[in-house]
């Protein structure tokens, strides 16, 4: 079944492992968290937990009436963590990081840092032109398709935004879990900025 | 949960993996190191002997750089300082330079790739 926590990126560092080889690992705060509400077949149609994170006094009123559902005080982030078996777990109890353990894969969701406004080489990776011998299409997106059809196709890959959208990386390694602290230190790196809120869950493609 | 507490985090982790018996050396010194290495299932200490020729980074990401002549042909071996796999560092001679860097022993050989000994 799966397993999640909710937590908040440190940063990244590195670590000797057993073999005295140097890890670059991204730190995250993770949980302790408490659990709000379960969702289930019964009630909703699939399983998942919804878990909160980080105390908070000030929350809007629609969260709110979820924290005093559960009986529980308001926490700054509300997430679901779906797919979580509602059997294993009561409304108010906590999620700590112990739920994983040095060794198991995961997937980390986040909020990738925001680029703005970027061009298709940075954002598509689409390669650039020459930069000698005449030419000045040094970075320009090329043709946007055949003259057939008179017009461009949807999805057509151009400039635009780039970052700040949801995203998984997955299959990390846990280097270490301090329980009392509630740290997992993830082997590589994590989508988003420090201070960022990002979801652990155990990995889709394990193995 | 305060910002300001992120930055302890990371220092506790880095700090909890420094070395506490850590030997002082600096570039130009010649040093012996002591590396541990794996051979078939088999731990054994193998000696690396030469001149210090940088120090470089900070914390538990710090490494230094050491230079000898082996058989004719010049080899160096970057370590991290606080790798658990140095077992102890030994200074042979302390060197009087008058750089941080000593990447000009690349070019010279012989008589000339020599560093002045330290007088106190």
């Amino acid at each position: 079944m799966a397993r999640g926590i909710i937590g908040k990126k440190v940063g990244m560092t590195q670590v000797f492992d057993e073999n005295g080889r140097l890890i670059p690992v991204t730190v995250i705060q993770a949980g302790p968290c408490v659990v709000v509400d379960k969702k289930t077949h019964k009630r909703d149609g699939y399983e998942a937990i919804v878990v909160g994170f980080s105390p908070a006094k000030k929350v809007n009123k629609p969260h709110k009436g979820q924290f005093d559902k559960a009986g529980v005080e308001p926490h700054r982030w509300l997430v679901e963590i779906r797919g979580a078996d509602s059997q294993e777990y009561e409304i108010g109890q906590e999620v700590k990081a112990d739920i994983f353990q040095k060794g198991d894969r995961v997937d980390v969701t986040g909020t990738s840092k925001g680029k703005g406004f970027q061009g298709t080489v940075k954002r598509w990776n689409f390669r650039r032109g020459p930069k000698t011998h005449g030419s000045r299409s040094y970075r320009i997106p090329g043709s946007l398709g055949s003259t057939d059809p008179a017009r461009v196709f949807k999805g057509k890959k151009l400039p635009g935004r780039t970052g700040g959208q949801r995203i998984t990386t997955q299959n990390l390694e846990i280097v270490q879990v301090d329980p009392e602290e509630n740290i997992l230190l993830v082997k590589g790196s994590v989508p988003g900025t420090r201070k960022s809120l990002v979801t652990i869950r155990n990995a889709v493609k394990a193995g | 949960m305060k910002g300001g507490n992120l930055v302890n985090i990371i220092n506790r982790i880095e700090n909890k993996q420094k070395k506490e018996d850590l030997t002082s050396f600096a570039p130009g010194d010649k040093v012996r190191v002591h590396v541990k290495v794996v051979e078939g299932g088999k731990e054994r200490v193998q000696l690396f002997e030469g001149i210090v020729i940088r120090r470089q980074g900070g914390g538990i990401r710090e490494t230094f750089t050491v230079r000898k002549i082996s058989h004719g042909i010049g080899v160096e071996r970057t370590f991290p300082v606080n790798s658990p796999n140095i077992k102890k560092i030994e200074v042979v001679r302390r060197g009087d330079v008058n750089r941080a860097k000593l990447y000009y022993l690349r070019k010279k050989i012989g008589k000339a790739a020599r560093v002045k000994e330290k007088r106190t």
